[in-house]
């Protein structure tokens, strides 16, 4: 953990969709170089605060600042471009490869496509760069969705239940990526339904109910 | 906004290249839809028939309907409309490129079934291929109208009967000088009227997309 000025601040951030409240009021900071686990029983609000921190959904009421956006008053698409986004979900084009999905990105960001090849070898995916997403395991679609935050090297990686249909050397990985991430200078921010078994990573912790945080390790 | 159009059209044709489905679907669709359009007409009516222009268009305004459809399903999951709304991309340049996109097939589409309505409907070749620059103008308001139409309807996600309901009112007034303008081309009459009407048509939805899709993707 570092002092420096935090990263995400929230204070009493509501977030209603469709007069449903998925965040009730929810103060938090998370420093840069730091790496936070969110957990919650299904519905808890989880995916929704990584939303809120990605610019994906508006922010109905209270104060928020991510990156330096403002969730209120600034630019939502600017924020999108400094934070990563990797679901649990598919995340990329079926008929594309995994070469010309981590292109197409490299492309709209105006980042070197010279580093694709660097960065499949990072993730172990250099042997399947010319697959089909669609024909990539859950775990190798996994690891490409790393290649593609690896590649835009956002300021804040927000992972919505990244561990989930992993197995443990999937998992090994990722811890071992999560930390050189953090090392590196950004915040992470990982959706999970348990805390995270790894003893490599020591994260703070905060767990949600009902669109809030009922507890907090740090 | 150039330079992401170019990006995202790309994209789109490269993958409906690999996926195949505008080769073996939808090509295929429309040639049956023109050939029973035709066996429809019956043989001794359809050579003389003024219906030819009409029956065109209407076969390539249902090619259209699935291939806006499918222009949208590409984008549809969660997890892909998540990861590109986090690259960012300037909302008038998706809409460009998916314009560019769906245009480019859409044109592709239409030169195999003007050459089916030569064959099927036994249009006159000179007339049919005097008809193309009117076609190509058609087609491109078309594909901007759909595209826009596309993300009105829920971009991919949306109930699949709700694009043909909300676009066909706007997609009337192109068929309409479409038919005029092939039969003008037809009958040796002057398409450059219809030919301009449509050019207006095809600038005024380019606009109204540049302006509006951003708004229908957040919304």
């Amino acid at each position: 953990m570092s002092n420096a000025s935090p990263v995400v601040e929230l204070r009493d951030a509501v977030v209603m969709i469709g007069g449903f409240p998925l965040l009730s009021g929810v103060t938090l900071e998370m420093p840069p170089h730091s790496l936070t686990v969110v957990t919650g029983a299904n519905g808890a609000g989880k995916t929704s605060l990584l939303r809120l921190l990605g610019g994906l959904v508006a922010l109905t009421s209270g104060y928020g600042v991510v990156s330096g956006v403002d969730l209120k008053t600034g630019d939502l698409r600017d924020l999108r471009r400094r934070v990563g986004w990797l679901g649990h979900e598919g995340s990329f084009y079926d008929d594309l490869t995994a070469k010309e999905n981590l292109t197409f990105a490299a492309k709209a960001l105006e980042r070197p496509v010279g580093e694709i090849p660097t960065v499949l070898e990072r993730v172990g995916l250099a042997h399947r760069s010319s697959t089909p997403a669609k024909q990539l395991s859950a775990g190798q679609r996994r690891r490409l969705g790393l290649a593609w935050l690896l590649l835009r090297r956002p300021e804040t990686w927000l992972l919505d239940e990244p561990y989930a249909s992993l197995d443990d050397e999937g998992r090994t990985f990722f811890d071992q990526l999560i930390g050189d991430v953090v090392a590196g200078g950004a915040a992470v921010v990982v959706s999970a339904h348990d805390p995270l078994r790894s003893s490599s990573l020591t994260p703070r912790t905060l767990t949600l109910a009902g669109g809030l945080v009922v507890g907090d390790d740090a | 906004m150039i330079r992401i159009a170019l990006l995202v059209a790309g994209k789109d044709l490269r993958i409906e290249r690999r996926s195949r489905v505008l080769l073996w679907q939808v090509l295929p669709f429309g040639v049956t839809g023109l050939l029973l359009c035709g066996l429809a007409l019956g043989p001794t009516h359809a050579g003389h028939s003024s219906a030819a222009p009409g029956l065109f268009y209407l076969v390539m305004l249902l090619v259209a309907l699935l291939m806006i459809n499918r222009s949208q399903v590409i984008e549809g999951s969660v997890g892909t409309k998540t990861s590109i709304a986090t690259l960012g991309l300037d909302p008038a340049g998706v809409f460009l490129g998916k314009a560019l996109a769906l245009a480019v097939e859409l044109w592709l589409t239409a030169v195999v079934l003007l050459a089916g309505s030569v064959l099927f409907l036994h249009t006159a070749l000179s007339g049919t291929v005097s008809a193309l620059p009117s076609v190509v103008v058609i087609l491109g308001a078309l594909a901007a109208a759909g595209t826009l139409y596309g993300a009105l309807s829920g971009g991919g996600q949306g109930p699949a009967t709700l694009l043909p309901m909300l676009s066909l009112p706007a997609f009337a007034p192109l068929l309409i000088a479409g038919e005029r303008s092939f039969s003008a081309a037809l009958d040796h009459g002057s398409i450059w009227r219809w030919w301009v009407i449509s050019l207006v048509a095809l600038v005024a939805y380019l606009a109204l997309g540049i302006l509006l899709y951003g708004v229908l993707e957040e919304s």
